[in-house]
Parts: structure tokens; C-alpha cells; sequence
């Protein structure tokens, strides 16, 4: 069981697609039951991997490694290997989940066509889950480019009035980004041929020879295949500017297609910069060199800082509550990035958090959205009001989540952000200063949205006669829910779970970067200068920072 | 091993040809199947002619080190694993292709037995193509099948579309055939021969004395003129679009790919051993050919409304795509990973493209012509299987991974990035971002777009089943294995089988 675990959590989902082609159409309650049976089993079979897990935390390295490099195409050196590290198992379980939750969502509101679409979704969910698993590039591209497809005939055929628009857009965005990512791949291919005579696209290979493209090839090769890296992830985020296929396609998808393209595909960006970009050009990110007025790692701050605010300015001025919604994951994504590109182990392991946060707080937004729409056929925001009135259930838990996304204390969003913006400060104040803004701007069009929709007398007699949630739908937040006070109120784990690969990248990346509170069973590398104490000192003591150093002690 | 036994699989096909010729006179007019099934035999009793005596040299499989080429026919012909290769994939071409046009002639009451004949000795033609290593042989071969494609082509001879395309194919055809032999005459008087081996030392010699002999530059220009004119390349591809419209639809399925196949088998042998001391002068215009190709193909494919003239220009934007493998390497050495993408291409184009046209053909039925884009609306209805099929395929010719189209693109690609030419390859994989656009546009109208009147479901008869069930188990299984395919190509070119790879322990 341990030894493929990996590949039952990956293939679930696809057993059930393939299961679901022999129902016959019409029985659309027995295909509504199968699908759910799967994606729930889909979610049950990556329980038993949070021990397993739970046990080998700290243990250096991928984790649940499964096959060997070139098992799959031995004539270019492809493999089909999966592997997992704290990252990518946070992932993970955030897909699952988000996969159950997503199609439990479509009960009602899929109406025709109903086995195509519960047979893509769960297609989709076994391509997304097959990106976070990969350690074999080859293998990656194919699964990240092999899920398109799915999520484009969801949004193509179930979505809304300007569905083929959106799809296409989506679908030409991030295959542009990403056919040049397929060429950097194959540069770094070749580049570990010529250094070590063997053809792979072995990740782990990888890793040892990518680094020296800068001292072989020189600064501006070098600065060429991040870049070319960087388009597929930056889409995909999507960062400021390369954001525009973003509001058309959630818009436009249904609701459990929102769900899944915020909740797991936008962070397949954020993932690819952390898994390869990073580890790839530590060179590029450092390089002092300035492209009109600012470094690389200068620009990609920027770009962050200006998507954080940015989306939040526009996501202030929408009418419409899933563009609203939509812009706010450009703000959020843009938290994410500026995390990463701190280069500190709290921005880091911050922005991985704020992404699962991401998924969780935006995936339920979009649910919420998604059961006003069923129910009344808009989203248009004047035509709503009072609603807290006639559905009181429906109106606290969208509090909870909106305080959720919004970053208040005791809640999720506040974790993520939190230490975000504590990485980025202790790396530059500035960028920090620039972008909490961000987290005020949130504040307001959340509230402004909930008070305009929720709070008042219900003007329009439409809304009169709303029904609140039924059990279903309470279900489809329960776990959410849990899981948002659960990372609110104790963090501790999730920190824990991240720190091995967070303080082993940033080791990659910066080697001369004094990581606090670092585990001994976390560090292979024994060049890590010891903590400086200014740092150390300067910093208190969160409980995500003495939580590791707790655990030294055990360990 | 006599000249006899490596020219049979030919001859088969040649005799059989000409065996349906005579048993049609005899043959009632609801029999006409035996036609098709006569020439099966024929496709069958061929392959069979090449695995027999081969198969020493196909098993001789992982042996990399000997070519095992036959001079044949007074050096006429060298019948090595090349050549078996395109032998091969013209047989299986041409196999989907009979299966497509049982029910698709019955449909268009042109039930003949010619159309198998004539199907059979193009065959033949192209078999000589790809054998060949005498500029005669290469000439009459080409002309064998051309001239029995023309016929093909206005095969509707009720059909204005399909005469009017045949008429145009057939002058343009001529006129490029007549291109081409003027190259090849400059090149037999600049060498005193017709045999490629010696052309290529003759022209190594006059290289060598001066690059940029007038008479020769002359020569490589008419000569790669007539191969890019068969090709369809641009700008010598206006008549792809109008024959490609107007033969009926199983012929343009298997033009698309066998024929063109044929074309790429004749150049590779031209351009790769006869021309191959010119490379200096031929890559930059093949640079521009290519980019022009994939610019001009891909923007006209965009406006198309006609399913079979959309993919024309698409199967023209895949010649541009498969030119950049030519490119790929020095100024003197070919890329191999190049060629090999370039066999590899044609393999899974071969699957893909004929499967796609395989359903547009089975959309023809009673009085629906079925090659507008807007008889695709609502396929998903109408015929499920089919649809999903056609949309691997599209996705496969836009080369989305794990489909086999992919494979055929990123050997090319790979062969780019692997001599420097980063530039091209950038483009080239933009162009084929941007040609996703227009297979979408069928994908669209197969999934969402609406049925007008209310259809019943698609009758699609059995053995159209079978091409499209061939074709999309082929496409599905290179895509996801493809290992033993690039071995087979690798065969084919007598590349060094196993690779420097991780192995399983790190």
C-alpha cells in the first residue's frame, strides 16, 4: 500500500471516469451517485497518506517515490516516477478535498449532459493531481498540459453565455505560456547530457545540473530559460499582467469549474515556481543585474505588489459577485508570488499556506456565489439584498468565509497573510509596506459585497421566497469550514509539514541565508551558517517558529 | 536474394491492381464490395511480400550497426529499412483508406472498381519513390502515382467541385512535374548520372571547386521547386486547398497522408543523399519556405468554413512544422534527430489525419454533404464515439500531449533546441499554439455547438467504424507508448538504438 500509494490516489479518479462510461446516460441519478462515490473514494484513499506522512515530516527529500528514471520512454530517458515532499502533499490533499467538494457542488446544478461532465471531472481531477506528484519533467509537462483539455470542455460546454470565448482564451493562454516551457525543459535536457553524458528528464537529475546553466551558458541564457519557465507559471498564477483569460474563464465556468480552476489550478503556478524555477536559476533570482531599473527578483516583487493591488482595486469596482470574486484570486495569487519571491523561509512556507488558504476561502466564495446563481440566475449584485433575512444558515457561513479571505485573525486568511508579509519584511520593508494595502482593500470589497447583498430589508420580491441551505450544500462546507478555523486557530502542522522543503529550497536558492529554527533531520547541507542571532532575537516567537524548534528537541 | 523477390511487394500490388481491373467487368453492381475486399488482398499479400524476405532484417531489430540496404533493379532501387519503412506506412495508409470508401462510394453511387485500381498503383508509384535511388525511377514513380491521383480526384464525376479540383490538380501537378525533371536533367548533365550516389559525389566535387556554381544553384532550385510543389509547401501550395475541397472525401484523407508521404520520402532521399553537398545553399531556403508555410498556413486556416479546406491548410502547416527537421544541424550535418522527427511525424500523422478525415467521410450520408464546419454542430449527439475519436484526433494534430501527435512535434522541436536554433523553435511552437485555434473550432462545433434539426443519430456503417477505430486506438497508443515507435524509426534510420538514459538505479 505505502509503496503506491501515490499512483491509487492519482488513478481513483480515473477508474471512476472510465467506470462511468459504461452507465448509460439516461440514468442520470445512478451517474450522479457513482461520481460522488469516487470522488469521495477519491478523497478516502489520500487519508491514510496524512500519517504516513505525518511520521517522515522532517526526512530529507521526496518522499513515497514510486518507479524509476526512463521506465516509461527509455529511448528519451522519460519516467514515469511520482513523489511527494511537504509542498506537493499539502497540494494534494487540497485537490481531494476540493475534488469531492466540487462535484458533491454539482447535484443540481449540472442538468444536462451529465455523464460527460461528471466523466471530465474526474479526468481533470486525475491530471491536476498527476502535476503535483510528478518527478519526472516529461511527465509533468504531460499532465499539465494534458488537463487543459478537461477543464476546457467544462467551461466550453457548461459554462455561461460567452462559455466558447472563455474556454478558448483559457485554453490558447496557457498552452502559449506553456509550449515554451516545453523548450526550456528540453534545453535543460541537453544541458545535463552534455555535463554528465546521460539523457533524462529525471527531476532529481535535474536539480544537480540545471544551477550550472548560469556559469555555463552565462547570465542571459540563464536569464532566458527562467523566463521561459516563467510564462507558463506566470499565466497559469496568473500574475499581473498575463491575468486576463482569468476573469472570462471563471466567470464563465460553472461553479464547481470556479472551484477547481482558484482552488488547485491557479496554484500549479505558484507550485511550479516554488518546484523548478527557484531550484532551477538561483543564479537568476540573485543576479544584480538591473533590466530597466530592476533586477529579476525586483521584477517579479513588482509584478506581485501591482497584482495585489490591482486586483483588489478591481475587484472593489465589480458588479458582478463571481468577477468580483475572480479579481480578488489575482489580489490573493499576488500574495502567493511575493512570498515566494522573498526568498525567505516565512515568506515561503507563508505563501504555500496562503495558497492552501487560497483554495479553501476562494473555493467556498465561488460556492456561495454558485448557490445564490442556482437559486436566482444572477449574480449581479443590485439584484440581491437582505438576503440574511430569508436565508440565515447561508448568510453566517458566507461571514465566516468572506472574514476568511478577508485575513482576520483567528481564521486562515490572517495565517497566510501574516507571515507573508512578516517574510517579506524582514527581507525589504518596502515591498512589505506596499503590499498591505492589500489586506485593507480586501477588507472593503468583502464587506462592502456582504453588506450590500446580506445586510438591509430584501427590496427585490424575487428574494422572498430563497430557500437556505439544504444538507448537501451545509455538507459541501463543513470541511471547509473545519479546515479554515483548523489552520486559524493551530497552525503548528502545517508549518511543520512545510518546513523540511521550504528550508531546503531556500538553502538551494540562497545558500548563504541563515535559516532559523532549522531541524537537524531537515538540513543535509552542512555548509548552513548557524542562525544569526539578530534575526533570531528579532523575530518572536510564533507558534509556527517554536514549533519547529519544539520538535528539534523530540526528533 | 534476387531483384524479383525485393521489387514482389510492388508487383503484387501492380497485379492486383490490374486483377480488379478485369474481375469489375464481371462483377454485378451490389457486389461491388468484392473490389474492396480484392484490394485488401492486395494490401495484405504486399505487406507479406515485405515481411518474407525481410525479416531477417526486421528481426534483425536491435542490430544498429548494419544499414541492410539491397541495391536493386541495376542500382535502380535501394530497398533498405528507409525504404521498408514508408513501405510500410503507405500500406497501412491505404488500408484505412479502402476501409473509408466502401460505404462512402456506395453513398456517392460511384461504386467502381477503377477507383481501387487506381488506388493500388499509386501505391506502387510511391513505393518507387521511396525506393528509389535512380532519378529516372524517382520521376516514374512519382508520375505513376500523381497521374492515378488525378483520376482519384475527379473520381464525382457528377460532382463539378470534384472536376474542377481535379482539372487544377492536374495542371499545376504537370506543370510542377515538369519543374522538377528540368532540375533532374540539369542534374544528370551537370554529373553525367541518375543515380543518387553518384550525383552526390559529382556535386561534392563541384562544391568543393566552387560553391556557388551557377548551373548547380539552377539545378537545386527547379529540382527542390518540384519536391515542395508535391509537398505542398508555400508558395507552391495553392492546389492543396482546391483538390484537397473537391476530391472526394476518402481520397483526400488518404492524399493527405500517403501521398504527401510519399512526396516527403522522394525529397528526403533527394535533398538527404543526392543534394546533400548543397546543404549550405538549401537550408536558408528552406528557413524561409518553412516559416512562410507555418505563417501562411496557419492564418488561412483560421477564416476556413469548410472542414476538408481547413484541413488542407492544416496538413499544409504541418509540412511547415516538418521542414524545420531539415533544418535542424550544421551547415554540412543533418540533425538525426531531425529526420527521425520527421518519420516520426509522418507515422502519427498518418493515424491522426486519416482518422479525422475517416469521420468527416462517415458525416456524408443520403443528401448531407458533410464538409462544412456547421454539419460538425451537435456531433456529440449524434454519434459519441465518433465525436470523442475526432476530438483526440484534432487535439493530437494540435499536438497536445499524451497523444501521438505530440511525439512528431517534439522530436522536430528537440532536434531545433538540441543545433541552437532557438529562434525557430520558439516559433515553431507559438505557430502550433496558434494552430490549436482552428482544431478547436471543430472541437466546438462537435461539443457545443447545437443540432439544427432535431437528427437522429449518425449512421456510421462498419467498417468506417473500423478506420476510425483503428486510427483511434493508433493515435491513443503512440501517444501513451511510444517507445517501441521511436525504436522502429530509429531502426528505420540506422540510429544508435539504445541511449545514454538514466537507468533504474540513480
Amino acid at each position: 500500500m505505502q509503496a503506491h500509494i501515490l499512483s491509487i490516489i492519482l488513478f481513483t479518479p480515473l477508474v471512476g471516469a472510465i467506470f462511468l462510461l459504461f452507465v448509460p446516460k439516461e440514468n442520470k441519478n445512478a451517474i450522479r451517485w457513482i461520481a460522488n462515490i469516487f470522488a469521495l473514494a477519491g478523497l478516502v484513499v489520500s487519508i491514510p497518506l496524512v500519517p504516513m506522512f505525518w511520521e517522515q515530516r522532517f526526512e530529507p527529500g521526496f518522499k513515497f517515490i514510486e518507479g524509476a528514471p526512463s521506465n516509461w520512454i527509455p529511448s528519451i530517458g522519460a519516467g514515469y516516477v511520482l513523489g511527494i515532499d511537504g509542498i506537493s502533499f499539502l497540494l494534494i490533499m487540497l485537490t481531494t478535498l476540493l475534488g469531492w467538494i466540487s462535484i458533491l457542488s454539482s447535484w443540481t446544478a449540472i442538468e444536462n449532459r451529465v455523464k460527460e461532465y461528471y466523466v471530465w471531472f474526474l479526468v481533470l481531477q486525475t491530471g491536476m493531481l498527476g502535476v503535483f506528484m510528478a518527478l519526472d519533467f516529461f511527465l509533468f509537462f504531460v499532465f499539465w498540459e494534458a488537463m487543459l483539455v478537461p477543464m476546457y470542455l467544462l467551461i466550453g460546454i457548461w459554462g455561461g453565455p460567452r462559455k466558447l470565448y472563455a474556454a478558448i482564451k483559457f485554453f490558447l493562454y496557457t498552452l502559449a505560456g506553456s509550449v515554451l516551457m516545453l523548450l526550456g525543459i528540453l534545453f535543460l535536457y541537453f544541458h545535463h547530457q552534455h555535463v554528465t553524458g546521460i539523457y533524462t528528464f529525471s527531476l532529481q537529475a535535474l536539480y544537480d545540473t540545471a544551477p550550472r546553466i548560469y556559469s555555463d551558458y552565462g547570465p542571459h541564457v540563464a536569464t532566458l530559460l527562467f523566463l521561459s519557465f516563467f510564462f507558463a507559471f506566470a499565466i497559469k498564477v496568473p500574475m499581473f499582467p498575463f491575468h486576463t483569460w482569468l476573469p472570462d474563464a471563471h466567470v464563465e465556468a460553472p461553479t464547481a469549474g470556479s472551484v477547481i480552476l482558484a482552488g488547485v489550478l491557479l496554484k500549479m503556478g505558484t507550485y511550479g515556481f516554488i518546484r523548478f524555477s527557484l531550484p532551477f536559476f538561483p543564479n537568476v533570482l540573485s543576479n544584480p543585474a538591473t533590466f530597466l531599473g530592476m533586477t529579476v527578483r525586483g521584477w517579479m516583487i513588482f509584478l506581485s505588489i501591482v497584482g495585489i493591488i490591482y486586483g483588489a482595486l478591481v475587484s472593489l469596482m465589480q458588479k458582478d459577485m463571481k468577477k468580483l470574486v475572480a479579481y480578488s484570486s489575482v489580489s490573493h495569487l499576488g500574495f502567493c508570488t511575493l512570498g515566494i519571491f522573498a526568498l525567505t523561509p516565512l515568506g515561503l512556507s507563508g505563501s504555500v499556506l496562503q495558497q492552501i488558504n487560497h483554495g479553501i476561502s476562494t473555493g467556498a466564495l465561488f460556492l456561495i456565489v454558485g448557490i445564490l446563481y442556482e437559486r436566482r440566475h444572477t449574480r449581479e449584485i443590485a439584484e440581491y439584498g437582505g438576503i440574511s433575512n430569508v436565508m440565515p444558515v447561508y448568510a453566517t457561513i458566507t461571514m465566516i468565509m468572506f472574514l476568511s479571505s478577508m485575513g482576520l485573525p483567528l481564521l486562515n486568511g490572517f495565517v497566510g497573510e501574516f507571515t507573508i508579509l512578516q517574510g517579506t519584511f524582514m527581507e525589504n520593508w518596502k515591498w512589505g509596506a506596499w503590499a498591505v494595502p492589500g489586506v485593507v482593500l480586501a477588507a472593503a470589497y468583502l464587506l462592502w459585497l456582504y453588506q450590500r447583498v446580506f445586510f438591509g430589508t430584501v427590496t427585490n420580491p424575487k428574494n422572498e421566497k430563497l430557500h437556505d441551505l439544504t444538507p448537501r450544500e451545509v455538507a459541501t462546507f463543513v470541511p471547509l469550514l473545519i479546515m479554515a478555523f483548523w489552520i486559524g486557530l493551530y497552525p503548528k502542522p502545517f508549518f511543520q509539514i512545510l518546513e523540511q522543503p521550504v528550508n531546503h529550497t531556500i538553502s538551494v536558492v540562497r545558500p548563504d541565508y541563515p535559516l532559523p529554527a532549522v531541524n537537524a533531520a531537515a538540513q543535509t547541507a552542512t555548509t548552513v551558517a548557524p542562525p544569526s542571532n539578530m534575526r533570531s532575537n528579532t523575530t518572536p516567537a510564533t507558534s509556527e517558529q517554536s514549533g519547529p524548534a519544539k520538535m528539534k528537541g523530540t526528533n | 536474394m534476387t531483384d524479383y523477390l525485393l521489387v514482389m511487394p510492388i508487383t503484387l500490388l501492380a497485379l492486383f491492381a490490374l486483377g480488379i481491373l478485369v474481375i469489375d467487368l464481371w462483377t454485378p453492381p451490389e457486389d461491388k464490395w468484392i473490389n474492396a475486399v480484392l484490394a485488401m488482398c492486395g494490401v495484405g499479400f504486399s505487406a507479406a511480400a515485405i515481411w518474407n524476405p525481410f525479416r531477417p532484417t526486421i528481426l534483425a531489430f536491435l542490430d544498429e550497426r548494419r544499414l541492410g540496404g539491397h541495391p536493386a533493379m541495376l542500382n535502380t532501387m535501394m530497398v533498405d529499412r528507409f525504404a521498408i519503412y514508408f513501405w510500410c506506412l503507405f500500406l497501412a495508409a491505404t488500408a484505412v483508406a479502402i476501409l473509408m470508401s466502401v460505404s462512402y462510394l456506395k453513398t456517392e453511387h460511384e461504386n467502381h472498381g477503377e477507383y481501387y485500381a487506381l488506388m493500388l498503383l499509386s501505391v506502387a508509384g510511391m513505393m518507387c519513390m521511396a525506393a528509389g535511388f535512380d532519378i529516372v525511377l524517382i520521376f516514374i514513380g512519382l508520375e505513376l502515382m500523381a497521374i492515378s491521383t488525378y483520376v482519384l480526384v475527379g473520381f464525382l464525376r457528377r460532382d463539378r467541385r470534384s472536376n474542377e479540383a481535379a482539372l487544377k490538380y492536374l495542371l499545376l501537378g504537370a506543370f510542377s512535374s515538369g519543374i522538377f525533371a528540368y532540375g533532374l536533367s540539369l542534374l544528370y548533365g551537370l554529373t553525367g548520372s541518375t543515380n543518387l550516389g553518384v550525383i552526390n559525389q559529382e556535386l561534392t566535387r563541384h562544391v568543393l571547386n566552387s560553391p556557388y556554381k551557377p548551373v548547380a544553384v539552377v539545378a537545386l532550385l527547379t529540382t527542390i521547386t518540384g519536391l515542395l510543389f508535391k509537398i505542398a509547401a508555400i508558395p507552391f501550395h495553392q492546389w492543396a486547398p482546391d483538390a484537397y475541397e473537391g476530391a472526394p472525401t476518402s481520397i483526400t484523407g488518404f492524399m493527405s497522408v500517403a501521398v504527401k508521404a510519399a512526396g516527403w520520402a522522394m525529397l528526403l532521399r533527394i535533398l538527404v543523399i543526392g543534394l546533400m553537398p548543397m546543404r549550405a545553399i538549401w537550408v536558408p531556403l528552406l528557413v524561409f519556405v518553412s516559416i512562410a508555410t507555418m505563417t501562411g498556413a496557419n492564418f488561412a486556416a483560421l477564416t476556413q468554413t469548410n472542414t476538408k479546406r481547413l484541413l488542407a491548410y492544416s496538413s499544409i502547416a504541418h509540412v511547415g512544422y516538418m521542414l524545420l527537421g531539415l533544418i535542424a544541424g550544421t551547415a554540412t550535418q543533418l540533425s538525426p534527430d531531425g529526420i527521425k522527427g520527421i518519420l516520426i511525424y509522418l507515422l502519427v500523422y498518418t493515424f491522426m489525419n486519416l482518422g479525422a478525415f475517416a469521420v468527416i467521410t462517415s458525416l456524408r450520408h443520403r443528401n448531407v454533404v458533410g464538409d462544412e464546419l456547421d454539419d460538425l454542430n451537435g456531433l456529440y449527439s449524434r454519434a459519441p464515439v465518433e465525436a470523442v475519436l475526432m476530438l483526440v484526433f484534432m487535439l493530437s494534430l494540435a499536438g497536445i500531449p499524451p497523444l501521438a501527435g505530440f511525439w512528431g512535434k517534439y522530436f522536430i522541436f528537440l532536434s531545433l533546441i538540441e543545433s541552437g536554433h532557438y529562434v525557430l523553435a520558439s516559433l515553431g511552437v507559438l505557430y502550433s499554439v496558434f494552430g490549436l485555434y482552428y482544431y478547436l473550432k471543430i472541437a466546438n462545433a462537435m461539443f457545443m455547438g447545437q443540432v439544427e434539426k432535431g437528427e437522429e443519430r449518425l449512421p456510421v456503417s462498419l467498417t468506417m467504424r473500423a478506420a476510425i477505430a483503428v486510427t483511434g486506438i493508433a493515435t491513443l497508443y503512440i501517444g501513451l507508448l511510444p517507445n517501441s515507435f521511436i525504436q522502429l524509426v530509429n531502426w528505420a534510420l540506422g540510429i544508435a538504438q539504445n541511449p545514454n538514459v538514466a537507468r533504474l538505479t540513480q
